[in-house]
Parts: structure tokens; C-alpha cells; sequence
């Protein structure tokens, strides 16, 4: 049976209240520490390193105006790596006994010096400095189940007056990361994050809207005004008109382009650019940093300490967290390298090595990298860039976006749930959703405006997600292909 | 929703990393669980004894706590990930997950909780907090849920027809394995990367419900895979070719052995070299001959998901959305979906496939059952004890019992059960006729085999597809071969346009390991199984473009 350790800094909330918290909630620094040392304390290995994940994930799920189910889920794990010289591997539990641990370490040695000798073995290491975490809420932490249907209601309430259907989810997680290795490091942080997001259809299927957004701290969270967006939006997209498909100046929500943008740094793997297999490979060889590939008013950052992006400032082999800079005024200034290839380039690492590159969308998020992705943008707001336009589709959101042709970074997808036509910079009417096979490289090449950004929720599954922070645009000659009889 | 293989074993890996995954997939034969206290697990502080009477415990408990109806899972999940490049191993991972979850409808609610701790202490608590999600719920609630009938069953064993557990096989024979076929695809002239990896999930789970179903599943899940890249000498081109010839499937290291990486390697990086000289696709309407490892991605997307009953009803907007196969009045019994030759059955039942199971994770047996008939459409899937009332009258009048298909699940002890695809499969022709048949009896077309690229739009209409291979078809012959390609239609005009099948001989049973769904969002295994088909003047387009 597992020790049940109360842990006065866990949040409380209203639901703890009728039962004994006896279980923790996530670990706290002191607790990481000593269930790490108590694991490394059975190591027997040249090198081990342990990484702890514990925490909270608590969602609430509506359909057609109502709570549907609803989950607080706990877990902890604990992940060993062991290494014989150059020989390694992992394994995990969720399970905190002594012969648990005992067991897990015992694994993790024994499948090591099952395995052959890696050429790009990289030693652990030791004591590094790390960034504060900023990333904690005690309003995201407290968000228990009454608290969740509360903040529903705002929005289901709403939509059932006017006579609409809303459909959504709110989630909440909360919890802690550790790493330990046997040289004497040592990181600990803990982050909360929090996605609101709802899609409201009329009863006749006829016209859908959305909205919704993602923070750390859920205080900043608006599903009131959210609600009345998406109500707005599934009201005006009723009985859209087919337009041709072909390219069109498009004003994309900051949604929309937080889709799209992601997808660049899923592409931006230093070692698969070097090997010739990236849309960052250099034609004769090598990479495109020092290149202009996009606009030069296109600046890309990931930064763990940007108060809007916060996230917990290490990687999971204990690099720390910085700010990096993939690419300033149009032109490359860095790819991901994790620990080896940086070493092999001459180059500072900047990705975890189970990452390299990060993927956005499908619910999961984060990856290797510490600190999100932000656009940095203009002063204008999505009402301004829209008042602009003479003609061009104003997008809500891409979705189902999947690679086509990793050489141009090509994806395709679909607009949804809120797509209109702006003429003589205002919304005349709503059309049909689009297919659009397109590269966000390409896309940044087209840019003609740029607004304030915001942070959203650019994920596919509606979870947290990357933490992404981007500006409403103004492209021209989008390419859309295809049309959608799907509202 | 499909996702992408590589970001699914992602995903998979890290979610399991941070205790949050395990997934079984099904087989067919009822044998004996193994005890859990054998060999290196003797040590794990519950067998399987212990976890019937914890399930039953967390049962009564929430009975007594006021629940209607309650269920609960005690689950342990493995699964081993070992990954590979040219000549060394990137990672050896083993993890395991367990704990269980309580389910319970009180006064028409649903509420759910979940814990790691499987004690009797914990159990209780747990089944309590349950009731209490419940209660909280009740007040928003519009439609109170009501559960169909389900044919009592005390339950019993079940395990995936395997024939050599993965888990047992040592990890050097893997290693040397992963690194024997990629030599095999390095030694080809112009093969320039190449990476190929073995993942294995098995999950043991006893099921307990207040109707007195007591289940004992042990599911097992193997998927080998290889990808080899070729690089062309300037750097202007790199094309791939994964092995989509080897499916996912409910079934041990026996089917690791059955894909014969090392001998089919050659031939994969001999392909993805010729993708780089191969003629790019001239934008077009064509007939297309499809094979079943590029088929069943496309009957995933266009049939088995617009019919899941859940997002005709508009539980799914948010996330994966709704579907064309809607209203529910409008469209059973009369849809023409397809041809008249389209035929779609499901089940849970086909040996090695991934969906398939002795009980459902409500405590039901799964069926096999029909979804398109002669080309109309007459059931949905996915269907569960609370909706199957819901199309009860649809049923009755058509002479079918008034039951859930079987198809609850959930992916892990830490998240609840909820309506899922079965396996969905097309039935092959009664000719017996084969690819090279379709082919034979092409005059203009391309063929496509393997599966790549995939997209659709949110109520199952627009879908765009691409593939591993493509060959261009002229007077019944293959030229050559193309690249670019990817064929874009809507849903019901394309499988109106189906116009000749393979037979029996030709079917395949392909699958997906990640299918995505629900908030937050669970992951799914499921086999599709087909032939090759012919769809008449789709659209095609070239995907190729520079900057």
C-alpha cells in the first residue's frame, strides 16, 4: 500500500472538504526529492536518472446544453533511466511501494545491459541552474467539480436561451515535474493549465460557432464571453453560401493562425534539416539558419519565462529552460538540437531527446521544448485587420490538419465553425467551410498585416495543448481547394 | 479520428510516462487468465482474486453511497516500446500503469472517479467521490440517462489469441531483429535513413458491475514497424515509404515474426528510391484501385466514423464533430451510402483484430451486426446501453433487438468508458477476384497501395487522401510510377462511384492503433478489414509545389 503522505501545500478545495485528502494531489518539492533520493538509493547503475510527473487532470465535458461526464483523474509516475557505460533504458510505474521502486529501478538495469552500446550515448547531468516556475494558479488548482459545472453554466445557460445548442469541454490539470540524476542534479516545478473551449450549433444543423482559449491561470478564462461569441458566430454562419475554391486574402483569428503555426516547429529538427529531409535543409547541403524564409516582420520565440507562456523551465534531462529564438525578422536563427546533435554541430542544445522538434495539436502538447511558442505581432486589433479588408474569408479556425508534403511543410484541413466574407472591411456574409492544402511557410511569405497577440487554444482535442501565443493576420493568396458541405 | 502513427506512439509513450495511458486491444477465445502473480510480477500487490473482490467492493460501495447502477475496472497495463535507427537502438522503454475506476449513474447522472491506490480503503473512497461527481452533475442535467436491458451474464475469461507473449521474449532478440532489417534496408543502393521499432501493450482488467457481471480479460497489442528515407543527391527531395504492409493487431511477437522485416526491407527502401524518380501526377479525374492497406484508412474516416451514433446525436461537436449520417429518422433504413456492392459489417469478434473482446466495458458481449447493407445504410455502431434506448423504436420495426452493441470502452483505468468503434469492415465480393483483376480491368487509372496523408472535414464529407505508392494504370497495365498524390471527393459521391471489389482471397484486415476521440481525449485500437475496390473519375490533385 502506498504511504500516504498529507502535504499541506496541496491545493484544498471545496470537494476535498468531504473527504480526507489522503492521497497527494502532486508532489511537492520536498516529496520529489525524497522519493528521488529513495530511488537512486537503490540504484545500482553507472548513471540513472529518475523523472517524477505527478498531478491532477479535472475536466468537465458538455453536449447539447448539458454536463455529460465529468472526471478528476490522479496519477503519479515515476520514470527510471539507467546506463551502463553506453548502454541504457527506461522503465516507468505509477505504483509508489518500496518493492514497486525496487522493481522499477531493477527493470530499467537490467533491460540497460540487455541493450547494445549506443554510439550517441550522452552522459547525464549534473547540477544546473534553473528559472523560477511561474505557471502555478491556485484558481486552475481548485478547479473541483462544482466549480467546473458553475463555469459551464455560464455558457450553457446562455446558448439554451437562445435557443442554440453549446457543446464543449473545460479542463483543468495541475501538478509537478521533477528530474534527478546521480550526478547531483537536481529540477523541480510544478504548472497548472486550463482550456475552455465550446462549439455552438442552431437545432437545424444549419450554422456552428466556436470559441474558447487556453491559460495557465483559469482566472483568465472568460466563458461568458466566449459563450457570446460563439453564439454570435453560430448564428451568422447560418446557411452559407458556396464560393469558389481557389486563393483568397484571408484574415485568420489568432486560433486559426496558432493551428498553423505550430506545425512550423514541429518541422524544425536541426538533425533532419542537416540530413537533408526537412524543410530546413539547404539545397547542397546543411541548414537554412541565417536564411530569410518568411516576412521580415515574422519573429518566432519559445520563452518559458514570458508571463504568458510559462511552463515548467527545464526539460526532461534536466536542460534548463531558456529563451529561444527560432526566427527573428523572417530569417532562421535556430533549430531544435537536443543534447548529441549540439554537440556534433557546435551548437547549444535547446530540446529535450525524446523531442526534437514539437508536435501541436491532438490534445497532448508540449514536447521537448520549455516555454510554448509566440508570434510576436502589432498593435491592431482582429476588428481593425477585418475593417481593412477590402475583400477576403475571415477564419474562426483550421482543423483536421494533417502533412501532405513535409518538404514545403505542406498541410491540409478545413476551416470551421464560424467562416465569412469581409467586403469593403466589413462581414457580409457566412460561407461554406474550405479544404485548404497550404504551408504556413508559404503563408508567412504572403503576410500583409499583423495584430496584438493573444493567447489560445490552437489544440486539435480541445486539451491544454502547446502554450501558443499569436496575432490575428492578414495573408493573400491562401490556397483553398476544395469545398465542405460540413457545418 | 486517426492519428498520425508517429505521433500516436509519441504521444503514447509520454502519456504513459506521466501515467495517463494504457489501452488493450481483443481477441477472440476464451482461455484462462494467467494467474497475475507469475514469473517477475510476482511481486505486484494485487492478483487477480484480490482485484475481483476490490471491483466488487468499490461496487457495493457506491450502491450504498446511493448510486443506481455502478461499474468498476481494476486494470494494470504494460507496454514496451523499443525504437531503432540505422545501426543503434534510440530507446528501450518498458512502463507500467495500474489502478482502477469507478463509474455510476445516481438519479439519471453520470459521475467517475479514479485512483491508483487499488486497496479497500481506497476502493470505497473512491466509489464515494464517484457519487459525489454524480451529484454535482444532477443539476444540469436535461435528459436523465436510462439504461437498455443487457442479457444477464455472470461474465467470465477472455484473452487475446496469442501465441507467444511479447513480454516474455528477451530484449536482445528484439534489438537484433530491429537492427538486422534495417541493415537489409541500408544495403539498397540510395536508401538513406532508416528507422523500425516494436511496440507492445497488454492490459489485464477485471470488470465488475452491480448487475452481477464479473469479467477477467487479459488483452494483448503488437505493432512492428519500419520507415526507410531516400534523400536525393542535391537535396531537393526526400521521399518515404513505411511499412503499411504490416498492420497493428490484437495478437503477440508471433506477428512481429509474421511481418519478415528483414525480408521485406529491401524491397521498402527499394520503393521509397524509386518515389524520388517517379513521375509527378498530373492534376485529374481518375479511376482508382485501391488497395486494402490504403482503403481501410479511407473506410475509417468516411464510414466507420460518420456512423457512430454518438456524433449523429451532437456529442462530439467539439472535438471531432458531428456527421453527415443524421438526423437519425431521416437517414435509417433508407440512406443510400454507396454502391449497391458496399456491404459494412462490425464487430468485435474477428481473431487478431484489434477491437475485438469478450465483454465490452459495461459488462456486455459484443455482436456482430450490419451498418451498410446492398449500399443503405441500417445501423450505427458505437453504441452503448444508454443510446441503444434511444433507437429502440427503429429497432423494433425493424425486427432487430433493442440492445448496445457492446461497444463501451476505455482506454486506461484513469479515464471512464464511453461509446467506441468496433471493428468496422467491408465484406468482400463473391467473385473471388484480386488486385491484379481491378487492375487487369482498368483502362486509365492510378493504383494506390499503403497509407499516408489523410484529412476530413468535421461532419465526414470532404476527405482528402494520399498513399504510400502510386501507379499509373493504361490499358489494364502499370506504367510506372507517380508521386504527388493525393485524391480528394465527397463522402457519398465516392462510394456511389465503387464499381468492382476483390474477394474473399484479397481481404485484409488493416487497423488503426490510435483512434481519438472524446474529451478529454481517449485513444482506441481498431482493425478494419477490405479489398481492393474500384472508384470510378475521382478527383486527384499534386501535392508537390515550391516555394
Amino acid at each position: 500500500m502506498s504511504p500516504r503522505i498529507l502535504d499541506p501545500g496541496a491545493p484544498r478545495s471545496l470537494f476535498d472538504a468531504h473527504e480526507a485528502a489522503d492521497a497527494p494531489r502532486y508532489l511537492s518539492r520536498a516529496e520529489a526529492e525524497a522519493l528521488a533520493r529513495k530511488v537512486l538509493s537503490y540504484a545500482t547503475a553507472d548513471e540513472t536518472r529518475v523523472v517524477l510527473t505527478s498531478g491532477a487532470r479535472m475536466g468537465t465535458r458538455f453536449a447539447v446544453n448539458q454536463i455529460t461526464t465529468s472526471g478528476d483523474r490522479y496519477d503519479v509516475t515515476v520514470s527510471v533511466r539507467s546506463s551502463a557505460g553506453r548502454r541504457s533504458a527506461t522503465a516507468t510505474t505509477n505504483a509508489l511501494d518500496d518493492a514497486s521502486l525496487r522493481r522499477v529501478v531493477e527493470s530499467a538495469e537490467r533491460l540497460a545491459r540487455l541493450s547494445p552500446e549506443d554510439p550517441e550515448a550522452m552522459p547525464e547531468l549534473g547540477a544546473q541552474q534553473y528559472g523560477e516556475g511561474r505557471g502555478w494558479s491556485e484558481a486552475t488548482a481548485a478547479m473541483e467539480p462544482a466549480r467546473r459545472a458553475a463555469l459551464i453554466a455560464q455558457v450553457t445557460g446562455p446558448a439554451r436561451e437562445a435557443g442554440l445548442e453549446s457543446t464543449g469541454y473545460l479542463e483543468g490539470a495541475a501538478g509537478s515535474t521533477a528530474v534527478a540524476t546521480s550526478k547531483g542534479l537536481f529540477a523541480y516545478g510544478r504548472q497548472t493549465e486550463s482550456v475552455l473551449t465550446t462549439t455552438v450549433r442552431t437545432k437545424d444543423g444549419t450554422g456552428s460557432g466556436w470559441g474558447g482559449g487556453a491559460h495557465w491561470d483559469a482566472a483568465r478564462l472568460d466563458p461568458a464571453a466566449m459563450a457570446e461569441t460563439a453564439i454570435r458566430k453560430a448564428r451568422l454562419s447560418q446557411n452559407p453560401v458556396a464560393i469558389e475554391p481557389g486563393r483568397y486574402t484571408v484574415i485568420l483569428e489568432p486560433t486559426a493562425v496558432g493551428n498553423l503555426l505550430q506545425l512550423v516547429l514541429g518541422a524544425a529538427n536541426a538533425r533532419a534539416a542537416d540530413e537533408g529531409r526537412s524543410f530546413f535543409t539547404k539545397p547542397g547541403g546543411g541548414t537554412k539558419i541565417g536564411m530569410k524564409v518568411v516576412d521580415e516582420r515574422v519573429t518566432l520565440v519559445s520563452d518559458p519565462m514570458d508571463p504568458d507562456t510559462h511552463t515548467v523551465p527545464f526539460t526532461l534531462d534536466g536542460l534548463p529552460g531558456k529563451r529561444v529564438v527560432w526566427i527573428e525578422n523572417g530569417v532562421v536563427r535556430n533549430l531544435a538540437y537536443d543534447r548529441y546533435w549540439a554537440e556534433k554541430q557546435g551548437r547549444e542544445p535547446n530540446v529535450g531527446t525524446a523531442g526534437g522538434g514539437f508536435g501541436g495539436g491532438g490534445g497532448g502538447g508540449g514536447g521537448g521544448i520549455p516555454g510554448g511558442l509566440k508570434m510576436l505581432g502589432g498593435d491592431a486589433s482582429l476588428e481593425d485587420l477585418v475593417r481593412d479588408t477590402r475583400r477576403g474569408l475571415l477564419v474562426t479556425r483550421f482543423w483536421y490538419i494533417r502533412p501532405v508534403d513535409p518538404r514545403t511543410i505542406l498541410y491540409t484541413g478545413l476551416t470551421r465553425d464560424g467562416t465569412f466574407l469581409i467586403e469593403n472591411g466589413k462581414i457580409t456574409r457566412a460561407v461554406k467551410n474550405l479544404r485548404f492544402n497550404e504551408s504556413p511557410i508559404f503563408m508567412l511569405n504572403n503576410l500583409e498585416a499583423m495584430g496584438r497577440p493573444v493567447r489560445v487554444s490552437a489544440s486539435e482535442g480541445g486539451g491544454p495543448g502547446l502554450a501558443v501565443v499569436v496575432p490575428p493576420i492578414r495573408v493573400r493568396d491562401f490556397t483553398f481547394s476544395s469545398i465542405s458541405d460540413a457545418v | 479520428m486517426a492519428l498520425p502513427r508517429r505521433d500516436f506512439l509519441v504521444g503514447t509513450a509520454a502519456a504513459v510516462a506521466a501515467g495517463a495511458l494504457g489501452a488493450p486491444p481483443a481477441g477472440a477465445l476464451a482461455l484462462p487468465v494467467p494467474g497475475a502473480g507469475r514469473g517477475r510480477d510476482a511481486e505486484r500487490f494485487f492478483t487477480s482474486d484480490d482485484a475481483r473482490e476490490l471491483a466488487k467492493l468499490a461496487v457495493d460501495a457506491a450502491r450504498q453511497a446511493g448510486a443506481g447502477y455502478a461499474d468498476c475496472r481494476v486494470s494494470r497495463n504494460r507496454t514496451q516500446n523499443v525504437f531503432t535507427r540505422e545501426r543503434r537502438v534510440q530507446g528501450v522503454q518498458d512502463n507500467e500503469t495500474s489502478g482502477f475506476g469507478v463509474r455510476v449513474l445516481v438519479d439519471g447522472a453520470w459521475g467517475f472517479a479514479a485512483s491508483r491506490d487499488v486497496s479497500r480503503d481506497e476502493v470505497a473512497r473512491v466509489a464515494r467521490l464517484a457519487v459525489a461527481q454524480a451529484r454535482a452533475n444532477r443539476p444540469s442535467l436535461l435528459r436523465p440517462v436510462s439504461l437498455a436491458p443487457k442479457e444477464p451474464t455472470p461474465g467470465g475469461t477472455w484473452r487475446s489469441p496469442i501465441r507467444t507473449d511479447p513480454f516474455e521474449v528477451p530484449v536482445e532478440d528484439k534489438v537484433a531483429l530491429l537492427l538486422a532489417a534495417n541493415e537489409a534496408a541500408l544495403k539498397v543502393r540510395g536508401s538513406r535513413f532508416v528507422s523500425s521499432s516494436m511496440f507492445f501493450l497488454r492490459e489485464e482488467k477485471t470488470f465488475a458491475s452491480s448487475d452481477d457481471t464479473v469479467t477477467v480479460q487479459t488483452i494483448y497489442r503488437a505493432q512492428p514497424s519500419l520507415t526507410v528515407t531516400a534523400v536525393s543527391s542535391d537535396f531537393r527531395d526526400f521521399q518515404t515509404r513505411e511499412s503499411t504492409d504490416v498492420p497493428p493487431r490484437g495478437l503477440g511477437y508471433e506477428h512481429v515474426v509474421d511481418a519478415r522485416l528483414v525480408e521485406n526491407a529491401p524491397r521498402w527502401a527499394e520503393e521509397a528510391v524509386a518515389k524520388l524518380s517517379a513521375k509527378p501526377v498530373e492534376v485529374g479525374r481518375y479511376d482508382l484501385v485501391l488497395h486494402p492497406t490504403n482503403l481501410w484508412l479511407t473506410i475509417h474516416e468516411t464510414i466507420a466514423h460518420p456512423t457512430e451514433f454518438d456524433r449523429a446525436l451532437g456529442y462530439e461537436a467539439n472535438y471531432a464533430g458531428t456527421s453527415f449520417v443524421s438526423p437519425p429518422e431521416k437517414v435509417l433504413g433508407t440512406l443510400q451510402y454507396g454502391s449497391p456492392i458496399l456491404n459494412i459489417r462490425g464487430d468485435r469478434s474477428e481473431p487478431g483484430s484489434l477491437s475485438a473482446a469478450g465483454w465490452d466495458d459495461e459488462g456486455v458481449v459484443p455482436h456482430e451486426f450490419d451498418i451498410i447493407k446492398d449500399g443503405v445504410f441500417v445501423d450505427y455502431h458505437a453504441t452503448t446501453r444508454d443510446q441503444a434506448q434511444l433507437l429502440a423504436d427503429y429497432y423494433r420495426r425493424a425486427g432487430k433487438p433493442v440492445r448496445s452493441h457492446g461497444n463501451s470502452y476505455a482506454q486506461s483505468w484513469a479515464d471512464v468508458q464511453f461509446q467506441r468503434m468496433p471493428n468496422v469492415s467491408q465484406v468482400p465480393g463473391d467473385k473471388d477476384l484480386k488486385w491484379e483483376d481491378l487492375i487487369a480491368a482498368t483502362d486509365r487509372g492510378i493504383a494506390i497501395v499503403g497509407d499516408a496523408s489523410f484529412s476530413i472535414d468535421q461532419q465526414r464529407y470532404n476527405g482528402q487522401f494520399g498513399g504510400q505508392l502510386f501507379y499509373e494504370i493504361k490499358g489494364g497495365k502499370v506504367v510506372g510510377m507517380l508521386k504527388d498524390v493525393v485524391y480528394q471527393f465527397r463522402t457519398p459521391e465516392f462510394w456511389k462511384s465503387m464499381d468492382l471489389i476483390g474477394g474473399r482471397s484479397s481481404y485484409i484486415l488493416c487497423g488503426a492503433f490510435g483512434d481519438a476521440k472524446g474529451q478529454p481525449v481517449q485513444s482506441n485500437a481498431v482493425s478494419h478489414g477490405c479489398v481492393p475496390s474500384r472508384f470510378r473519375n475521382v478527383n486527384v490533385i499534386n501535392t508537390g509545389r515550391q516555394a
